[in-house]
């Protein structure tokens, strides 16, 4: 498949959302094109797989969503949820850009369709794919087969030839065999580094043991790191990255969507000593989501427990795993080993501090505790109503942000700020340009196709130069 | 072991599902339920968003709504080699293939679904034996191997009342039997009767159904070898089933030129039973053998393995019917007329009396669901419209 005397004009390296879309790009402006995926053909397209939805600009409604998203809206809510942690030049760039990935996207085959049952809020600013990610990724990697794009899969990359800020080749393990690969210029869409444990305990510390990892299991930043080591700007902070609380029964990675959970505003939430940590009503549950991984990984053992009662029990998604049913708070807390006494002391207390008020799951309702720290603003009602119920959760870490630095034409700034000359970057690689901290719903994928195409585009440019 | 086996005492008495794959069934549709990326693909995800819990007879309903377009397979992020073994397509033909058996009317033949194409084999054989045996018994042999032509030359060899009445008792015998079963299925899944009399539902379904909506992978067609979406089964089964409509017409306008107008068949090419009986026969030919082809070409991983013999048997026996029928006209006025008349009746009696036993259910199961399924959609659009 791979071969080895030829020299492309664009090397991609990984196999999801960035790295298909730089193929096509590259592809449909002339280049010839190797995508490298490090895994196997099943688990192509790492965690693009597991995504369902990706948030672009757009003037007015359309068919699939519900009204307009202009780019300052979209400028803004990213300026929220980074807490002005971002490259805004970039940043703006990508937004600008979004709103002709609809229609680009979709003619590269991808097929889109109305919000998901359970996920009215995000109807407006954010397109579903029909079928998932892995639809999605399947209708890429046929329109880059169509164009005569050349994919190789076990085809982990293992080594980099960098010399002075310019790409010569790149080492493949394929088949049993160590290959050396070069092209006029590489693109390193190869996701961040949230599997490599390793590289998470050096900056979390042994906390990451405990860590589940809710994508693929070949993201380990084996690009970035040597990309880093060869005199590439680093970008962001290596403990951002997006973690929510997800089932603690989750496999240890690829658990994937179906194990979060969605019903923390229903009830409390306590650690391993029974006790509550964090306002659980704070914002209403899509603006509050990708905080609980960070709040989980503080407390002990990082392990925590969403505790609620049977009025709550359908009020939210279904998942993965049955939670875990008892007849009394104390029985609960047995079950859970937590001490019993502990966890009926904290729904009593809970329970007390409950005001009377009007619960509506629609809006910030009035339900509150008075008088307790921390409190419950929004949503409190107390847990009084058998049979009772928990999950068990832990941090689930989604992707990281430390990256490479780009500009906007997706070119990776050598230490300094000088551009490199051959080497681009798009997706998890390089997402800390634009998120420094904090997420809202569908960028990743934003940030992986208008980065994607961009390099893809410029890459090829610079071959045929 | 699956990581979503829920925990003992999760499992109340009454959640017991009562085979293997109603079990594995009722896992996936909780591993599904929590995804839901599939719910612009077919009917049947959006059927399971409406519940959380899955009773045997809401998966039996999921599974004979389920059209086996197998694009959820190749969508799902989790199907296998992943470890939570996702795979949808084949786990509901497995039920549903169950539950043809579990509402065949009488019950004493229900046994017939188990090695089906054994079965159908030996009656349709046997049928023919027996429609041969007879011209030779009732007749003499001679007229058999006879040239015969003309108006009511086929009744030379069997007088056409009794036809008429032997095939009329057949399809009457599967059309109780079927609708026997149909009452066992609508049971099963707890809908009441007035559902299958609500116009607006029917006519939907009958849309639904009639343009297979739900076998084309969400809009890119249907998956077979792989995750391209290359199939035709659609077209196939398009030319099958409009194939057998008109090859039913055909025989439906013969005998209304028999009884209400005295005309007696043979017809000449130009009349109105031979064409659509000529026309419906190219479409079940050509269909029979597409679908037979893609069935070969079809990722096994997708298809319930342990019961193809019954989807090759309904196959085979559309597919002998329509080319014993047309080759009965083609050599009509020729000495083989006798024999090819036998073998063509053989094989539609066999059609006939098998059908409550074969997979020509799965037509009236599906159907039935789409209503269901119709009906399902409206009350939930009504029930947000007055929601807000
Ligand atoms: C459960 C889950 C749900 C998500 N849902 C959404 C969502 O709905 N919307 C959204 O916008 N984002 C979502 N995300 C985030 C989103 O998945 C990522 O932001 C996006 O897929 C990143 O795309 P990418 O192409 O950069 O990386 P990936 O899609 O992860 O691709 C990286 C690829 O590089 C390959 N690779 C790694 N190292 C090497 C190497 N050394 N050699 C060769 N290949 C290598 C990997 O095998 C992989 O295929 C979700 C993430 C998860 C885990």
């Amino acid at each position: 498949m791979i071969d080895a005397k030829r020299r492309y004009d664009v090397l991609v390296i990984g196999g999801g959302n960035a790295a298909l879309c730089a193929a096509i790009s590259a592809r449909r402006s002339g280049a010839s094109v190797l995508v490298l995926e490090g895994a196997p053909k099943f688990y192509r397209g790492g965690n693009t797989r597991h995504t369902r939805n990706m948030r672009c600009a757009h003037d007015a409604a359309t068919e699939i969503l519900t009204g307009p998203y202009t780019e300052d809206e979209f400028w803004n809510d990213l300026l929220l949820v980074t807490k002005g942690r971002t490259d805004e030049d970039l940043a703006r760039f990508m937004i600008h850009e979004s709103k002709e990935m609809l229609t680009w996207i979709t003619e590269q085959g991808v097929r889109f369709q109305p919000s998901l049952g359970g996920t009215l809020s995000l109807g407006r600013t954010n397109s579903f794919f029909l079928g998932g990610g892995r639809s999605m990724l399947n209708a890429l990697y046929l329109t880059a087969e169509k164009l005569g794009v050349e994919v190789a899969y076990d085809a982990e990359v293992v080594g980099l030839n960098i010399d002075g800020g310019m790409f010569v080749s790149a080492v493949v393990q394929h088949e049993g065999a160590k290959l050396e690969v070069r092209a006029a210029t590489l693109v390193a869409a190869s996701g961040g580094f949230e599997a490599n444990i390793e590289w998470l305990k050096a900056s979390w510390g042994d906390v990451a043991d405990n860590f589940l990892i809710r994508g693929t299991p070949y993201n380990r930043g084996t690009v970035l790191r040597m990309l880093l080591d060869s005199g590439v700007e680093s970008v962001g902070d290596p403990t951002q990255c997006h973690a929510v609380a997800i089932d603690a029964r989750a496999p240890k990675f690829d658990g994937g969507i179906i194990t979060r959970l969605d019903c923390v505003v229903f009830g409390i939430v306590v650690n391993k000593h029974a006790q509550r940590f964090y306002d659980e009503g704070e914002d209403i549950w899509p603006k509050r989501y990708a905080i609980w991984g960070r709040l989980v990984a503080a407390q002990p053992d990082q392990i925590a427990y969403i505790v609620f009662d049977a009025k709550s029990l359908d009020l939210f998604m279904p998942s993965l795993f049955p939670p875990i049913r008892a007849n009394s708070i104390r029985e609960l807390g047995g079950k859970l080993g937590l001490d019993p006494e502990a966890l009926d002391a904290t729904v009593t207390g809970f329970n007390g501090a409950v005001q009377p008020g009007t619960f509506d799951t629609t809006k910030l309702d009035d339900c509150r505790t008075e008088g307790l720290s921390p409190p419950k603003t929004h949503w409190a009602r107390a847990l009084d109503t058998a049979p009772f119920y928990a999950y068990p959760v832990r941090p689930g870490i989604t992707f990281t942000y430390l990256g490479t630095r780009v500009d906007k034409r997706a070119c990776i700034l050598m230490e300094g700020g000088t551009p490199s000359a051959n080497m681009f970057a798009a997706g998890e690689i390089m997402a800390g340009n634009v998120l420094g901290q904090g997420y809202a719903a569908g960028i990743g994928m934003t940030i992986g196709s208008v980065f994607g195409r961009v390099a893809g585009r410029e890459a090829a440019a610079h071959a045929r130069n | 072991m699956h990581a979503t086996d829920t925990t003992p005492d999760e499992a109340l008495p009454e959640d017991v599902l009562p085979t293997t794959a109603l079990q594995e069934a009722g896992r996936l549709m909780t591993v599904c339920n929590s995804c839901r990326y599939c719910e612009g693909l077919c009917a049947v995800f959006p059927a399971m968003e409406m519940r959380r819990t899955f009773t045997s007879g809401d998966l039996n309903y999921l599974a004979n709504l389920c059209h086996n377009c197998s694009a959820c397979y190749y969508d799902c992020q989790f199907s296998p080699p992943h470890e939570f073994d996702v795979n949808v397509p084949r786990v509901l033909a497995e039920v549903r293939n169950e539950s043809y058996q579990a509402y065949a009317w009488p019950p004493a033949f229900a046994g017939a679904f188990e090695r089906n194409g054994l079965t159908i084999s030996i009656v349709t054989a046997l049928s023919v034996a027996a429609f041969i045996l007879g011209f030779v018994a009732f007749r003499d042999p001679s007229v058999l191997f006879a040239t015969h032509t003309g108006p009511g030359a086929f009744y030379r060899l069997m007088p056409h009342n009794a036809m008429a009445l032997l095939f009329g008792l057949a399809f009457l015998y599967a059309l109780v039997a079927m609708g026997m079963g149909l009452r066992m299925f609508w049971r099963d899944i707890k809908e009441p009767p007035e559902t299958l009399r609500e116009p607006p539902s029917l006519w939907q379904a009958m849309k639904d159904a009639g343009s297979l909506r739900y076998l084309d992978g969400g809009g890119v067609g249907c998956m077979n070898e792989d995750e391209r979406p290359t199939d035709n089964r659609r077209l196939y089964h398009h030319l099958t089933f409009y194939g057998f409509m008109l090859c039913f017409a055909a025989t439906s306008v013969a005998t209304l030129y028999h009884y209400v107008v005295g005309r007696e068949a043979p017809y000449y090419w130009y009349d109105l039973p031979v064409i659509l009986g000529t026309l419906g026969g190219i479409g079940l030919l050509i269909g029979p053998v597409g679908l037979l082809v893609a069935k070969r070409k079809r990722d096994s991983v997708v298809q319930d393995e342990v019961r193809l013999g019954m989807d090759v048997a309904f196959i085979a026996m559309l597919f002998l019917t329509s080319l014993t029928g047309l080759l009965l006209l083609f050599l009509r006025e020729t000495p083989a007329m006798g024999m090819l008349l036998a073998v063509h009746l053989g094989v539609v009696f066999s059609l006939f009396i098998t059908m409550p036993y074969s997979k020509m259910v799965h037509g009236l199961y599906r159907f039935t669901a789409l209503v269901r399924y119709a009906k399902e959609r409206r009350t939930l659009a009504e029930s947000h419209a007055t929601a807000g």
